[in-house]
């Protein structure tokens, strides 16, 4: 009976509110546009528990919402906000309500009241916290607007006293972002009392929570970021927090620091216990280093990077970075370092060792010795110890720029560095290569310094090893005996390591015109000639040799005495050496041969402007010439084509340009050619194999025009228009033609209505840019589109004929930068004889290494193809890791492809092969409102078409059956 | 007070060879390690256990014991402890502690006993039985001994699995933190602690007054002089503990080899090296971030060109290197090779720790070229001598670090020499300033700890306070009005209204009233005035009003004036307050006994 009566009541209960629900739902309805907010009022009155509810609103959040609607939306969740009961609920509109007002096109002043209002009666910290959340999102969407930003920062600082860390958070972040600035806080008063928004934010340093003072610090440096001067009294305050308890207080804490004293650089501090004072920056400094051995290695790597950009601070402090003090039970010991100094400049380095030379010195006053608070003693010394490889890395960025600008610090710090070689991580010795290369013009190695530093040559890694050779080509070199070492140890390196060659002589380029004087000595040596006998001829063809010559001939630029020096074959072999690698020899004025080499010489740099000129002269004829009779154009643009190929290849800084307007002036060629087709003329059945010409001249427009769009790297919008409207005048070209050998008038449909919608597309997207295209075959186009849309095929078709034949020629605008992309596959080499067996079905991994260069996001463009003899072909996705970059518009890959196939009988060749990808549809902004949510996957990898841009290698292979 | 009472037994006070300290928190008695002394074969070598316990069973008097690396100077009388003296409480130590500490154990066993031949030493047996007492602790983990006693590990990076322990009881604790070391090395990371701000620190202090070199010019200058001699056609001998250090130099010279392509073989004495290196291989989450992080492609304790020693190798021709065990060159295989290549000069050892007093390392290491072998035998030593610190202590430096992340009320410094210890005592006193100690052995230090007491408020209390005031403002006190409630050993701070309800009590009025004179001839209302517009003045944060019966009130403290009685010239100002205001009360009257300022009249 009792189980009856609480069914009766809960059906009645459920009655009665389902009832009031539908009523509402159809008041609302008349009042609010057939749109998203209607469906979700719907469901929210629908929804008969919490969960439910739940569910609707995360429903909701998936799909975007226009700007219009978004008004209403807010509404209807406002609304629904009073009456809700549970807390998850209103959280999860409290977060709607935020990420609304982001959308863009919409202001969200209205809505501010209803969330202030909400605000007040909220007892739930969690929504609290969340609402607070939703008024920042408010608040920078208008920054404008003074009086909401006062109020904002009123009700930030009304909800400071809560007891929830979450909610003082959100407190304090708005006061960061939205607390205004001093002078306009007097200017616009309001009623509202001027707040100093820095000394409230200043108060939560104290706060019980850590997370809180978190906040705080960060919300700080918000201001600051923000354009507000921070006072100089919160450094005191910040130095406190850099003892506190927890980890995220203390990093922050350094950040505050260092804003701080880079604000204040030059004012006076005192040193407590004492009464000396010293400048900020350089007790901030101290400071930070203090943390370089913090417990927390997170703080430790924050302290470390932010002492690479105290410039100001004062020399004596920073040399302290490097030194340590040692001792040895209470004796002044000298590091090893000095003690290799003092060896090298008293002349007996190497000259084996003796016993107690680090025996300690003199005596310490045991008083005067000071263990901790040393300030900047030592820290970098510390740091570059580190347990974690972060904390090294980043104390040798930090040694990096502080070196860069302080030329005494660079040379004290290179022994640090150069112990840094011997790291244990690889991308730790990669960094200070890099960092010694980036230092090398304020550094001379000492001997000492050469032979630990070419001791790495033998790194079985190439990275390092590459990385060496491009320091060693910007080092200084003191001594005769260190050049000869360092072309000792390349050549070793050579032997071990033949693939490094390109990169060894290149090396030795530099090397050689860099230290003429000190290679002159070497001459006789190197090329072991004798005053009297005459020496076997070396082997021209080997390596080591050319290694050697390249050094020399580079010294014998700058040195003229050099050449008499030479042997006869040694002239003769400068003679091939010019001609087969002229990157790296130069013209020499040898005596008896008059300059015959630079007359020959392509390297003699021509002024860039006549090229320039030459460049933009032609391009200009052609651009005038576009009312000429159609022979006299196409003869003039094949002229021009390829004197813009052929200067492409004598200026390398010109290719790029002259590349691409050449493709240009290719797709236009084809254009005029495909129209000039006497296919046009002729009823459309009687030439249906003619018709061939004009379609493949469609095809290989587009495909010229995708190259144009993405092959390129510094392509700016006004090419991008050209460039699409290249492939739209392509487009209609190929809807002509299949209209033309098509019989029926179906498949003509869906090709029309694709084209329009391409049209449309067209429209959309460079709306902006429109005006520019004045008498073109889009301009043109936009005008019939409306008699377009209704027309049948046939008609459209026609009206599409007699405008491609009146479109002009339309200029292109030259981008300032502009690259092409190309690739050069260094592995595999494609020489090798022996197959790569494996057996079938299984794979086998194909070292893959290239060098990529002005490709934009190799990351996600650029893919390695396989084809098997079969013409089967694989597409290979490389990781974003194998990606390297050693320089700027310089890409290197280095990856593994694995290959599989069925047994063969016998061995045969695979093409490798790199693939640039792309995708015309990415360059649509995409909607903001979509964060973190589900981004449709389609829209993200999906590949229109790709592009080869490297040669074909050849990799030689042999699956064998399995054996059984 | 509760107090500690820590007390170095045998060794580990002003000594390095065995530790064994004895520390007593809030009635736990807890022995930290159990180690033997290298340079004796007596009865010296054990630490003296007769001193816990004149008489009685150690167990009964020990709460646990704690073992925080397995060298035998902190693990080798462990043995002879539990078995032969006899405790059978629990032993703590790290899991890589307790898997090679049994190693060590049994081949010390083999050298003391059937080397030497010597009678009344532990056995194979009681080995094993001691390690069954052995309870594993892992990193960061607590383990809770019994109902109060706690005790956690720390990582300390001396040697794989040593590791600090924090013992804990109640609100009183102490830190151990064996051998550490502060800079990260080939194999091991450095040691951390939380601040966890223990009431006393025991830190080691072996290396007292010196700061250390990078150890990067270390690592460099070692593997140059062996390259050297091995260049030179010279035999390279490297004593080391089995464990330890080697590993730490096996994988330094492992990828020197490789990246040099050398081809000298390499040499590692001693069977017990595979056993323990195997436990290397699988401790992988003890060692430092390079070996964590690439083990999964190689793991670094497989070493291509280390191999096994033999002992017919000594005497092969060409260059070689050798490590040999023991570390301090007093027995075994590394004096042994030591006497075969100290003759020639193109040999070389290389000593890369610490030596005790009285081995033959120490001696060499002195200088000393002539050594008195057993048997009246001379060895002349011509080979070079070399010392490489490689020894993964903490230097003065790196104990500061320690101190500094932890926060000690009190320092305690053992384990190194008394004259050493005397000046980092001072420097820890003076820059840290705290009290920090430095026991002889067998010498108790006690120290008074205040605990804290834990109180418990009712909420309902707590945020009416909280009501009242500013919220963060932790640096002023606050004053709270309540009642303690001492009840069952638990205290509770309640409100008073909720005190007098259970206790059953009726709340009683208690007003304190003071009469304060004051020379005014004028008349009484103008005195109030006067009073009133001085103490508004003064007391701006304070609601002060003048009330229409001629009284003052601030907050609740009433003020009237009366004339007084005998002379006219004299006012009266009765103050009354209730004990809640006693604050405020007192103040006011102690600011009215000071007079009005002369109002110009």
């Amino acid at each position: 009976m009792a189980a009856h009566l609480k069914k009766r009541v809960y059906e009645e209960f459920t009655k009665v509110v389902q009832q009031q629900q539908e009523e509402i739902a159809a008041k609302k309805l008349r009042l609010t546009k057939p749109s998203k907010s209607a469906a979700l009022h719907i469901d929210l009155c629908k929804a008969t528990s919490p969960a439910d509810a739940l569910q609707y609103l995360l429903q909701f959040a998936r799909k975007p919402v226009e700007a219009e609607s978004v008004e209403g939306v807010v509404r209807i969740l406002l609304e629904h906000y009073y009456k809700e009961n549970d807390a998850s609920v209103r959280l999860k509109i409290a977060s709607l309500l935020g990420l609304l007002s982001k959308t863009s096109g919409f202001s969200p002043d209205c809505i501010m009241d209803d969330a202030i209002n909400i605000l007040q009666n909220e007892k739930s910290h969690q929504v609290l916290a969340q609402l607070l959340d939703a008024l920042l999102a408010i608040g920078t969407k208008l920054p404008e607007n003074q009086a909401i930003q006062m109020r904002l920062v009123d009700v930030a600082c009304k909800h400071l006293t809560d007891t929830s860390h979450g909610v003082r958070n959100k407190c304090l972040q708005l006061l960061g972002n939205l607390g205004s600035l001093e002078k306009s806080v007097t200017k616009d008063a309001e009623g509202l009392a001027p707040r100093d928004v820095q000394k409230i934010i200043g108060d939560y340093f104290s706060d019980q929570d850590p997370r809180v003072r978190t906040a705080a610090i960060k919300a700080m440096l918000q201001l600051h970021e923000r354009g507000l001067k921070l006072h100089q009294a919160i450094y005191n305050q910040a130095c406190k927090l850099l003892s506190d308890d927890y980890e995220q207080v203390r990093s922050a804490a350094v950040q505050l620091i260092w804003v701080v004293s880079q604000l204040y650089p030059e004012s006076i501090v005192p040193i407590p216990s004492s009464n000396e004072e010293i400048r900020l920056v350089d007790d901030a400094f101290g400071k930070i280093c203090h943390m370089v051995s913090d417990g927390s290695w997170v703080v430790r790597v924050q302290a470390a990077k932010l002492l690479g950009s105290m410039e100001q601070v004062s020399s004596h402090f920073l040399e302290q970075t490097l030194d340590k003090k040692l001792m040895s039970d209470l004796r002044r010991k000298r590091t090893a370092h000095e003690r290799a100094k003092e060896l090298y400049s008293s002349g007996e380095f190497s000259s084996g060792r003796k016993w107690g030379d680090d025996a300690p010195k003199e005596e310490i006053d045991t008083g005067a010795v000071n263990l901790i608070e040393s300030g900047a003693c030592g820290a970098f010394v510390h740091g570059l110890e580190d347990e974690m490889f972060e904390v090294r890395i980043a104390a040798v960025e930090a040694l990096c720029m502080l070196a860069q600008s302080s030329p005494s610090f660079a040379e004290k710090c290179l022994d640090f560095l150069v112990d840094m070689f011997n790291d244990e991580i690889e991308e730790v010795r990669l960094q200070s290569i890099h960092t010694m290369r980036k230092i090398s013009n304020n550094i001379t190695l000492r001997e000492d310094q050469l032979d630990t530093v070419l001791a790495v040559l033998e790194d079985s890694s190439r990275d390092i090893r590459e990385a060496l050779h491009e320091l060693l080509c910007c080092t200084n070199v003191s001594t005769k005996e260190g050049i000869h070492l360092a072309l000792v140890e390349l050549l070793k390196n050579l032997a071990k390591y033949p693939t490094d060659r390109d990169s060894i002589w290149k090396c030795l380029k530099f090397l050689g015109s860099r230290h003429p004087t000190l290679v002159l000595p070497l001459v006789p040596e190197l090329l072991s000639t004798h005053p009297f006998f005459d020496t076997a001829e070396p082997d021209m063809d080997d390596p080591a040799y050319i290694a050697v010559l390249v050094l020399i001939f580079n010294a014998a630029k700058t040195c003229p005495t050099m050449p008499a020096l030479f042997s006869d074959h040694t002239f003769r072999h400068y003679a091939y050496l010019r001609d087969s690698l002229s990157h790296l020899v130069p013209a020499l004025r040898l005596p008896g041969r008059k300059l015959v080499s630079s007359a020959v010489s392509p390297n003699i740099v021509p002024h860039e402007d006549p090229s320039q000129q030459f460049l933009q002269q032609s391009l200009e004829r052609v651009y005038s010439l576009q009312h000429l009779d159609p022979q006299g154009t196409q003869e003039l643009l094949e002229f021009t084509i390829r004197d813009l190929q052929r200067l492409g290849e004598l200026q390398s800084e010109l290719a790029g340009v002259a590349d691409f307007s050449a493709t240009y002036l290719q797709c236009q060629l084809l254009l005029i050619k495909a129209l000039q087709e006497k296919l046009w003329n002729v009823a459309a059945p009687l030439y249906l194999k003619q018709s061939d010409l004009a379609s493949a001249a469609a095809k290989q427009i587009m495909e010229e025009t995708y190259k144009m769009e993405f092959m390129y790297s510094g392509v700016e919008n006004k090419q991008v228009v050209i460039i699409h409207h290249m492939r739209l005048q392509a487009k209609a070209l190929q809807l002509i033609v299949t209209a033309r050998t098509t019989r029926g008038v179906d498949p003509l449909f869906g090709m029309c209505e694709k084209f329009l919608q391409e049209v449309d597309f067209f429209q959309r997207c460079f709306i902006a840019d429109l005006p520019h295209l004045q008498d073109s075959f889009v301009d043109k186009l936009l005008d019939l589109m409306p008699r377009l849309m209704t027309s049948k095929p046939a008609e459209v078709v026609k009206i599409l004929q007699t405008m491609l034949r009146q479109s002009t020629f339309l200029h292109l605008p030259l981008p300032e930068q502009i690259h092409k992309a190309s690739a050069t596959i260094i592995e595999p080499a494609g020489e090798s004889d022996n197959p790569l067996r494996f057996t079938s079905g299984l794979v086998v991994a194909l070292d893959v290494d290239a060098t990529l260069e002005h490709v934009q996001d190799p990351q996600s463009t650029v893919k390695v193809q396989v084809l098997y003899p079969d013409g089967q072909a694989q597409m290979i996705h490389p990781k974003p890791a194998d990606f390297r970059n050693p320089g700027p518009g310089r890409h290197r890959l280095i990856t593994q492809v694995y290959l599989s196939h069925t047994a063969w009988t016998e061995p045969c060749q695979v093409e490798v092969r790199l693939l640039l990808a792309y995708n015309s549809s990415a360059r649509i902004p995409k909607s903001p409102w979509i964060e973190g949510g589900e981004v449709s996957p389609q829209v993200e990898t999906s590949i229109e078409g790709t592009i080869p841009f490297s040669k074909p290698v050849k990799v030689y292979i042999m699956p064998k059956p399995a054996r059984r | 007070a509760a107090t500690l009472t820590p007390t170095p037994r045998a060794g580990a006070g002003q000594d390095v060879g065995r530790s064994c300290i004895l520390v007593s928190v809030a009635g736990k008695n807890v022995m930290l390690d159990c180690g033997m002394h290298m340079g004796f074969n007596d009865d010296r070598r054990f630490p003296d256990f007769s001193y816990i316990t004149q008489n009685g069973r150690l167990t009964d008097f020990l709460d646990c014991v704690i073992i925080s690396h397995f060298h035998l100077d902190h693990c080798g009388a462990l043995p002879y402890f539990s078995e032969m003296v006899g405790y059978d409480g629990p032993i703590y130590m790290t899991p890589p502690t307790q898997a090679i500490c049994p190693i060590l154990l049994e081949d010390y066993r083999k050298i003391a006993v059937d080397k030497k031949g010597e009678a009344n030493f532990f056995t194979s047996q009681m080995i094993k039985d001691c390690m069954k007492k052995v309870v594993a602790v892992h990193l960061h983990q607590t383990v809770q001994v019994d109902d109060e006693l706690e005790i956690k590990a720390y990582y300390a990076g001396h040697v794989l699995g040593a590791a600090m322990f924090q013992i804990k009881v109640g609100s009183e604790s102490v830190v151990y933190t064996g051998d550490y070391n502060m800079t990260p090395d080939r194999h091991l990371g450095a040691a951390w602690i939380d601040r966890c701000r223990p009431n006393l620190l025991i830190t080691e202090s072996t290396y007292a007054t010196t700061i250390r070199d990078s150890k990067r010019c270390r690592e460099r200058d070692f593997l140059k002089k062996v390259h050297e001699t091995v260049e030179r056609g010279g035999k390279v001998l490297i004593p080391v503990f089995a464990l330890g250090r080697a590993q730490e130099l096996c994988i330094l010279l492992e990828t020197f080899w490789e990246r040099m392509n050398l081809k000298a073989p390499i040499y590692f004495s001693t069977g017990l090296t595979e056993k323990a290196n195997h436990y290397y291989k699988l401790f992988i989450t003890w060692t430092n971030q390079k070996i964590r992080k690439t083990f999964v492609q190689r793991n670094m304790f497989e070493f291509k060109h280390i191999k096994a020693f033999d002992r017919a190798f000594a005497d092969n021709p060409g260059p070689m290197v050798v490590f040999a065990t023991p570390g301090m060159l007093h027995a075994g295989q590394s004096l042994q090779i030591f006497r075969k290549w100290a003759g020639n000069e193109k040999n070389m050892v290389i000593m890369p720790g610490y030596c005790v007093q009285g081995t033959v390392g120490h001696k060499i290491l002195s200088g000393q070229r002539k050594l008195e072998m057993e048997g009246r035998q001379v060895l002349e030593v011509k080979m070079q001598v070399e010392y490489m610190s490689f020894s993964a202590h903490a230097d003065a430096k790196g104990i500061m670090q320690l101190i500094g992340q932890a926060e000690p009320e009190h320092v305690l410094l053992v384990h190194g020499e008394a004259k050493k210890m005397e000046f980092l005592k001072q420097k820890i006193e003076q820059e840290f300033r705290v009290n920090c100690y430095m026991p002889a052995n067998g010498e108790t230090v006690t120290l008074p700890t205040s605990p804290s007491i834990p109180v418990g408020i009712s909420l309902g209390l707590l945020k009416r306070e909280m009501a009242q005031g500013m919220l963060p403002d932790a640096k002023r006190p606050r004053l709270l009005q309540g009642t303690l409630i001492m009840k069952d050993s638990n205290f509770r701070l309640v409100s008073s209204e909720q005190a007098l309800k259970e206790l059953g009590l009726a709340e009683h009025q208690l007003r304190f009233t003071c009469r304060v004179h004051l020379h005014d001839a004028r008349k009484e209302q103008e005195t109030v005035m006067r009073v009133y517009s001085h103490l508004k003045s003064i007391l701006k944060d304070h609601c002060v009003q003048h009330l229409p019966d001629g009284s003052v009130t601030v907050e609740s403290i009433l003020i009237q004036a009366a004339a007084h009685s005998e002379d006219p010239g004299t006012k009266v100002l009765l103050v009354s307050w209730t004990y809640q205001d006693e604050e405020l009360g007192s103040y006011l009257t102690s600011l009215l006994k000071k007079g009005l300022p002369q109002a110009p009249s």
